[in-house]
């Protein structure tokens, strides 16, 4: 039984990090993005915006286990099968991204305009001043918006278990769902609590080291 | 510093500036020469900030034209970042970056945007620091400095990119009286070393000391023009009387 809640642990681990991963790789442009874009963005553009937007809400707004089955197709198509946990990444990463996509808007919109406008006071191309400026200086809400999705994902990858996605959440249904194995479905449970303890704890133990603005 | 004949640096010509449907500044111009201290004064809201802000290209105008050393400067971004690393600005609120030291703030624009050399700009970025007395500074971070340090180092930051012509916004405006006066210092040795500046200011004290020539706004229009001693000891319109009393105060 250790065996199978230390495989559960790493699988739900492996699916968490490499979607919030893959999540970033697309949310984070499309943030940047719909930050950039917005009407008092530095390059404001009202139809990509739009269109952004619009993408975005109607993927936040169809429920994960609903989004599981839907991709089914896609994800068959892209990994080979549509269960286990390498396959469920597909879906935790479309749901993952439009997520992140909109906490990094938040959080890139939190920096000051008046610093946005020393830099073009400087000359700064919009290149160094979404690096440079608006990525640097937001990167305590940055972190903080990592924790937060980190969080999500693990409980998305734990409902995942329903189609038997793998991971602790797939333990937790099998067992305690369907066998009635009350104690493996605590354990289980207890497992992803402190996993998200820990994700919580260390996401906000690094964003205060890096925030500079605090005073020490 | 009286040399006629000296080259037109910045032109605002024939302006017109609307929020909305709020005219700021219609069909306004100003030049400003080279190795000239022009001062703006007038009442909150006469658009003197507005003036700077269009001369670095920070705001649209929907009339008028400027121009840079006669070069006619349009809304694409890459002739406005050119123009925009020759006129530095300095703000009200400092606008440092937060997550930045000292010194990467003061190098960020030299290195990123001009692409000189790293070691060269730290040379210098350092050396200006020593100037305005901030050099054990250059590690921390703004929100360990005073206001008027912040404001000190900002000034740092325009002077690092070589600029030919300096703006001031307000710059000792949310400062407390104390620490007014190490900022107007710093600018006044500036002054004194020949640079151009356009300083938008409500110390008059300042500006009467500084100024080679000063411009009274009111409403979006220049409605006296001279040399300091013209404007603050025989103002010749009715307005700019009534301006200038209201910095004096009178026992009753």
């Amino acid at each position: 039984m250790f065996k199978m809640l230390a495989d559960g642990t790493w699988d739900t681990l492996y699916m968490v990090l490499i979607s919030t991963l893959l999540g970033y790789l697309i949310g984070l442009p499309l943030g940047t993005l719909l930050t950039v874009t917005d009407a008092d963005g530095i390059r404001p553009n009202k139809v990509l915006y739009k269109i952004l937007d619009i993408i975005i809400n109607i993927t936040r707004s169809i429920p994960f286990l609903i989004l599981l089955i839907l991709i089914m197709p896609f994800t068959k198509a892209i990994v080979g099968k549509s269960y286990g946990t390498t396959a469920t990444i597909v879906p935790l990463t479309v749901a993952a991204a439009p997520l992140i996509a909109r906490m990094v808007e938040s959080s890139l919109k939190e920096v000051d305009k008046g610093v946005i406008e020393a830099a073009f006071s400087m000359g700064a191309g919009y290149f160094t001043i979404i690096w440079k400026v608006l990525v640097t200086e937001a990167r305590t809400s940055l972190l903080v918006g990592v924790t937060i999705a980190l969080g999500t994902i693990l409980g998305y990858s734990a409902m995942a278990g329903v189609i038997g996605g793998g991971g602790l959440g797939d333990i937790a249904i099998r067992y305690g769902y369907y066998r009635y194995e009350t104690g493996i479905m605590i354990v289980t449970v207890a497992v992803l609590v402190i996993l998200m303890q820990i994700l919580q704890w260390v996401g906000m133990l690094l964003s205060r080291q890096i925030d500079k603005r605090r005073k020490s | 510093m009286s040399e006629n004949k000296k080259e037109e640096i910045i032109k605002v010509n024939h302006i017109t500036k609307r929020y909305d449907d709020n005219s700021v500044l219609e069909d306004f111009s100003l030049s400003v020469y080279e190795g000239e201290v022009v001062v703006i004064v007038g009442p909150s809201g006469c658009g003197k900030s507005t003036i700077l802000r269009i001369m670095n290209g920070l705001e649209p105008i929907q009339k008028g034209e400027v121009t840079y050393r006669g070069e006619k400067v349009d809304g694409k971004l890459g002739s406005i970042t050119r123009i925009r690393e020759k006129v530095g600005m300095v703000f009200q609120s400092y606008e440092l970056f937060p997550h930045k030291t000292i010194l990467q703030n003061v190098m960020l624009a030299p290195v990123l945007v001009q692409k000189r050399d790293k070691k060269e700009v730290k040379e210098e970025a350092l050396q200006l620091l020593a100037r305005v007395g901030l050099a054990e500074k250059k590690d921390s971070y703004p929100r360990q400095l005073s206001g008027g340090q912040k404001q000190r180092v900002a000034i740092v930051r325009a002077l690092c990119m070589h600029p030919e012509v300096l703006l001031f916004d307000e710059v000792t405006a949310a400062l407390d009286p104390e620490m007014v006066r190490e900022v107007l210092e710093v600018i006044l040795s500036l002054a004194k070393e020949g640079k151009t500046m356009v300083i938008v200011t409500h110390e008059m004290a300042f500006a009467e000391a500084i100024a080679d020539r000063v411009i009274f706004l009111d409403a979006g229009q220049i409605e006296e023009e001279g040399t300091a001693e013209e404007f603050f000891r025989h103002p010749k319109s009715e307005r700019a009387k009534q301006f200038l009393n209201s910095f004096t105060y009178e026992k009753k």
